[in-house]
């Protein structure tokens, strides 16, 4: 495919708000989870939470919009100079020429969770939540083309773990095809007891900090983000290469066992690119710390990567954001492009016997040209990002 | 003004249309074209043949009124289910199973079931399509609001002019339930699919032209009263008029929207 520039990015996470705070957590071996504290019952685990939310009420004008993962993504806009950037391209192409494509799993539902805790006698929704703009998974993208003032392509995409991921790719054909001239996208995903329960319910949440791909690894750790980048067809800044999405056809909760449809992901991505595995410097892979993902995509990228590729999962610092992890990875696949560093797997002390020389329990440095990030969602949804550093061939 | 810099042409290869009194697009084609009235009895919730008979009952509605639908436009088109690339798209997901999670949560959060987190994500209609298709082409699970079908519809345009081959599109909504039906406010069950490409196919039932366009006082098309009746209410009734269009033949000028700003203006000829 043509590339395309990412003319602006920006996370923010439980590593650290913004760019540069993000990028000081990773090259430090600092990481944002915690003790989970987070809801009236916690479970015993750790969780990625963005601290001060609770204190960052939406402008009044918005206040129908009001709830965890809205507030979330009106703290992402404010980092970096997003907002700027987005209000940039709008004044240069029109708002009828900018889209948005966001990807989250569960948006708003804390809100509707909340709903359900008081209940008024009648059984009814109490009157502060009575409202339809939280009780939908379009809400935090409603809410998003509402306060960024966008009338062109503005969707959800909910497909899991890859959501923000694919909201990339979906973005990038809105640019080929040539019905925008500019594109949001990214992912926001907020904890919520759905998230929480639900993966505890899978057995699949660990007791203590996630370690990916250690051996003695014992689930994941959730975490909540919002990241998002400007994508335009010329401009300054890294670019995306390529992108590769696929099924993997298997079962709706674990991967399939030879790593089907992660595998096909990631040679389209290569192909679209038109560049080979070599050429990878560094690959942020999925690898949330569940026994069966972690296993399965180490036995993948031994298979189709050199040991001269760097890869890790940075979940250590972050927690698996779900719906927004795909773009919290792909803007930490692009600090990696700018800066050189290449993350290790933090938390991690001994890494799994079905890990080949190119997964690094240590950051390292060096050039970075060309970087992947995996996204690999529930419901066998994958979807691969491939990003070249600004002025790579 | 059109957002695109052409009037692509695009072809319906395959449809399918499932709701309790439009029970499968043969019928449906004749209640929408008056040749028939709509039946006064709902017929009970379809059971996809695709998916193994012991999940066929204990399938979420969302499930099966999709996959039903995905079924028939596969065959109506002639392709098998597995090669099709496929865009899934719904206002609510699985309002039953929300209603379950959040009322489970409020009460007894340990014990929320296993099987019904999974099948409380947005995306579980189109990961069951693949799983039970065998399909390992890439799906996408969509959520405009009330514009869902619209979004659905337009992403499908957008992936058959990208890759120049066949996209199979799964819109649905289910009803509400519990306490959140005062809230998100959709009835009955409906699925509407399409399949869609650049090229003719070898059942192709329509052509269409499309136009992006974009205002602030965009008014969609509206399906006959007696028709949009019959799907009233469903967070999915929004692809009534492109659906109607098909069924009575002949051209139509169809707008439907994607976003309120937005909207797919489409000139359908039906063959």
């Amino acid at each position: 495919m043509q590339p395309l520039s990412v003319t602006a990015f920006t996370a923010t996470c439980a590593a650290g708000l913004g760019r540069a705070e993000l990028l000081g957590a990773l090259d430090a071996g600092r990481s944002g989870l915690r003790s989970n504290d987070f809801g009236r019952e916690p479970l015993a685990t750790w969780i990625g939470r963005v601290t001060d939310i609770e204190d960052a009420p939406l402008p009044a004008e918005f206040s129908r919009y009001e709830c965890r993962n809205n507030r979330l993504a009106w703290m992402g806009l404010q980092r970096d100079g997003f907002l700027e950037a987005v209000r940039a391209a709008r004044t240069r192409y029109g708002a009828e020429r900018v889209a948005l494509v966001l990807g989250t799993s569960t948006s708003s539902i804390g809100a509707t969770e909340e709903a359900y805790t008081r209940l008024t006698a009648e059984g009814q929704f109490p009157e502060d939540l009575r409202y339809q703009a939280v009780h939908t998974p379009h809400s935090t993208g409603e809410f998003l083309q509402t306060v960024l003032g966008l009338r062109n392509v503005a969707v959800t995409v909910a497909t899991a773990c890859s959501s923000s991921a694919k909201a990339f790719a979906q973005g990038a054909r809105l640019l080929e095809l040539g019905v925008a001239d500019a594109v949001v996208v990214g992912g926001v995903d907020s904890l919520c007891g759905s998230v929480l329960f639900g993966f505890h319910s899978l057995q699949l949440v660990s007791a203590e900090p996630c370690r990916p791909f250690d051996a003695a690894r014992s689930g994941i750790s959730i975490g909540e983000a919002a990241a998002f980048a400007l994508l335009e067809r010329d401009g300054a800044g890294p670019r995306l290469l390529g992108y590769g999405e696929s099924s993997d056809a298997h079962h709706m909760s674990t991967p399939h066992p030879s790593g089907r449809g992660a595998r096909l992901a990631m040679n389209e991505a290569l192909n679209r690119a038109a560049i080979d595995s070599g050429d990878i410097d560094y690959i942020n892979l999925h690898g949330t710390a569940s026994t069966k993902n972690d296993e399965i995509e180490a036995q993948a990228i031994a298979a189709m990567f050199p040991a001269t590729t760097h890869g890790s999962s940075t979940k250590g610092w972050t927690g698996h954001t779900l719906g927004a992890a795909g773009a919290l990875e792909a803007v930490i696949t692009l600090l990696s492009l700018e800066s050189g560093l290449k993350p290790g797997n933090l938390n991690s002390r001994e890494l799994d016997a079905a890990c080949g020389p190119q997964v690094q329990l240590g950051n390292a440095r060096g050039m970075v040209r060309h970087a992947m990030s995996n996204s690999f969602g529930f419901g066998g949804s994958n979807c691969v990002l491939l990003f070249a550093a600004a002025g790579a061939a | 003004m059109n957002l695109l810099a052409n009037t692509p042409r695009l072809y319906v290869n395959g449809v399918a249309l499932w709701s309790p009194r439009l029970p499968g697009w043969e019928r449906a084609r004749r209640i929408l074209a008056g040749l028939e009235p709509a039946p006064a009895e709902s017929a009970p919730r379809p059971a996809p043949e695709l998916l193994p008979p012991t999940e066929r009952r204990r399938a979420p509605d969302t499930v099966a009124v999709a996959l039903e639908a995905a079924l028939a436009a596969c065959k109506s088109a002639g392709l098998p289910p597995h090669s099709l690339p496929c865009v899934f798209s719904s206002m609510h997901g699985d309002l039953a199973i929300t209603d379950y999670m959040c009322a489970t949560l409020a009460s007894t959060p340990a014990l929320v079931s296993p099987t019904k987190f999974h099948n409380s994500v947005h995306n579980a209609a189109a990961g069951y399509w693949t799983i039970a298709a065998e399909c390992t082409r890439p799906y996408t699970s969509l959520s405009a609001g009330d514009h869902s079908f619209g979004a659905g519809l337009l992403e499908t345009c957008m992936q058959a002019l990208s890759a120049h081959e066949n996209i199979l599109l799964v819109a649905y909504d289910i009803d509400a339930r519990g306490p959140l039906a005062a809230v998100a406010l959709s009835k009955h069950l409906l699925s509407a699919a399409l399949v869609v490409s650049p090229e003719r196919g070898t059942n192709t039932l329509a052509a269409f032209e499309l136009r992006l366009v974009t205002g602030e006082a965009l008014t969609p098309s509206g399906a006959r009263a007696e028709n949009a009746a019959l799907v009233a209410g469903n967070s999915t009734e929004s692809c009534l008029p492109f659906m109607e269009a098909i069924a009575r033949g002949g051209t139509h000028d169809v707008l439907t929207l994607a976003t309120p700003t937005l909207g797919l203006d489409t000139r359908i000829e039906v063959f």
